[in-house]
């Protein structure tokens, strides 16, 4: 059986690398697609121990994980057709209106 | 489970129907056209409390051990915060009138949004597992995305979805993440079963990597400072009501989760985690007072004090103590309706159609409207924490307790910052009494004159008769109370 602490590290590197795609991607989308890696980076942590503990708490929070993940989508995507409506661009640092 | 546990949740199930009920209403084609929005929701949320109040005394005769296979507690700490979320909603309803009359947007759209946001927060009030408490936070902040970008044909509101979406992913994914790590040490998501997992292991790294990522997650909820950079972009952009959702509602819900998780959860490590929420509470004192004062617009200096305010709340979680928790319990009533008067004033001052954002447009008000001004230099004076009003004995209860939990620097800080958050409030002040203005426009509405009446009478009155908010207070915090042992730890 593969040690769980190999899934950790697995999970983490895609947890940083996410987070890496996040602070440095300029297209929403793009931004978008990196938060939602870094979410099933945390599945991946959430199965892991579950396995490890044969326990079904975990796989539970992962159905409500990727469900949440799903209208999280939904909402967002709406969000940025409504923002290349006014902009014609999803680019995030066109998004100055307001600055203190 | 069988359908006898379903009262736990019969509130929240009758708001979820009304509310997608709610949102069929445009559907139909003509006939419901006829109904008023307004009112459907009024009677909806009179409905769901009365349900709320039905069910707290329903389950004082069921054992409380079987609270839906401990996911779900309707206790006085819940129960407290529902209630003070419905008033906010409601209230909250009346303030939208005058935003939803343009016309331009479906009034069901935004009533429904605004109830399931409502259901995410009274979950989040009831979490006592992290499965639950998760669900509900997303409910909330899903609603408050489409809300903050209402006003589609405006750019700014678009923008401020925009940026509250992506950090608000950002910060939930940050957060689950700690919710994984700490799953994967204790082995349970229960917060009972997390403390008692807790006071067998001595210190652990990946623990301690989890409790930082969910307080982090946490903290930006609550928009404490080095997650705070959303909050003054949100609430300018946001349509004036929902900044008003945001600051008062939205931000208790999440006071409410944060007490929860601390003190049911997580009171073991109080050793390891009190200095990293000190130091987050100092700098939300400091940075969104100070930043406040050089904001010339009403709704972004608002942004600011609600930083500065997350800095004094979280006081409480710090000293871990009965009267920290009751200070959170007091400080988020108090909190909540000196806000909503002050938005209600934001709402009714005019400038060629557009709420009164910037501090010109208080110029004298005064003059025109000597009670309204009365009523805002009160809300003010209690934001800044001044003895007749409410806001004073919510602050009081909060910094005892950091002095009592010895964070005595803290409580320091936490005056000196207060005095600096009166000279921002009392532009407002002097705006409406020493300057006279002539280009801003009034707007006195009813429904705005009964909010800024309930919220003034609400104010005076638990500032000069505290006795029966510290009683409830101290009723309500007591189940969470028991939960946690709240004696100080002589070391672990």
């Amino acid at each position: 059986m593969i040690p769980t602490h190999w899934f950790l590290i697995l999970s983490a590197i895609l947890f940083t690398i996410g987070v890496c795609g996040v602070l440095t991607r300029k297209n929403g989308i793009t931004i978008f697609m990196c938060i939602e890696l870094m979410v099933n980076a945390v599945n991946l942590t959430f199965v892991a121990y579950a396995r490890q503990f044969h326990q079904l708490h975990g796989l539970i929070f992962v159905f409500f994980v990727m469900a949440i993940a799903a209208a999280e989508a939904a909402v967002g995507l709406a969000i940025f057709i409504s923002l290349f409506h006014h902009r014609h661009t999803i680019d995030v640092d066109e998004a100055n209106l307001m600055r203190w | 489970m069988n359908w006898n546990d379903m009262i736990y949740i019969l509130p929240e199930v009758i708001l979820t129907i009304g509310a997608s009920a709610m949102l069929l209403v445009p559907v139909t084609g003509g006939r419901g056209a006829k109904l008023s929005a307004k009112w459907m929701m009024i009677i909806l949320l009179a409905i769901t409390a009365g349900a709320l109040i039905y069910c707290s005394h329903a389950v004082e005769n069921i054992d409380q051990s079987r609270q839906l296979q401990a996911m779900f507690a309707l206790d006085g700490f819940s129960i407290f915060f529902k209630l003070l979320f419905i008033g906010a909603i409601a209230m909250l309803v009346m303030l939208s009138e005058d935003f939803l009359a343009e016309g331009k947007y479906s009034p069901w759209e935004y009533y429904s949004l605004l109830g399931f946001a409502l259901c995410g927060m009274m979950f989040m009030a009831s979490g006592v597992h992290l499965i639950t408490i998760y669900i509900g936070l997303e409910l909330l902040s899903l609603s408050s995305y489409i809300l903050a970008g209402f006003y589609k044909s405006e750019l700014k509101s678009t923008e401020a979805a925009m940026k509250y979406f992506i950090l608000g992913a950002v910060s939930s994914a940050i957060l689950l993440y700690g919710i994984s790590l700490i799953y994967g040490v204790c082995g349970s998501l229960n917060l009972l079963d997390i403390a008692a997992a807790m006071s067998t292991i001595v210190t652990n790294d990946a623990l301690m990597f989890g409790i930082m990522l969910l307080g982090a997650g946490l903290c930006f909820k609550i928009a404490a400072v080095p997650f705070h950079v959303w909050t003054p972009d949100v609430y300018e952009g946001a349509p004036t009501p929902i900044a008003a959702f945001l600051s008062t509602g939205s931000k208790a819900a999440a006071f409410a989760i944060f007490a929860r998780i601390f003190y049911t959860g997580l009171h073991d490590f109080h050793l390891e985690w009190n200095y990293v929420l000190a130091t987050i509470s100092a700098l939300s004192m400091i940075i969104g007072n100070l930043a406040a004062i050089t904001q010339d617009n009403v709704k972004r200096m608002l942004g600011y004090s609600s930083i500065a305010h997350a800095g004094y709340v979280l006081l409480g979680v710090i000293s871990l103590n009965a009267l920290g928790l009751r200070g959170i319990l007091m400080y988020s009533v108090v909190y909540v309706f000196a806000n909503l008067g002050i938005w209600a004033t934001v709402l009714m001052l005019r400038r060629h159609q557009y709420a009164g954002e910037r501090v010109d447009d208080f110029e004298g008000l005064s003059r025109r409207s000597p009670l309204w001004a009365f009523a805002m230099v009160i809300f003010l004076l209690s934001l800044g924490g001044i003895p007749p009003t409410a806001g004073f004995i919510g602050k009081y209860f909060l910094f005892a307790a950091a002095v009592q939990a010895g964070f005595g620097w803290l409580a320091v800080i936490a005056v000196l910052m207060s005095a600096v958050s009166m000279f921002y409030y009392l532009r407002l002040v002097v705006a409406m009494y020493l300057r006279e203005g002539v280009e801003a426009e009034f707007a006195i509405t009813t429904p705005l004159r009964i909010v800024a009446g309930i919220c003034l009478v609400v104010t005076l009155a638990l500032g000069i008769v505290p006795s029966s908010l510290i009683d409830q207070a101290v009723l309500s915090s007591s189940h969470v109370a028991a939960h946690a042992a709240l004696t100080p730890h002589a070391g672990r």
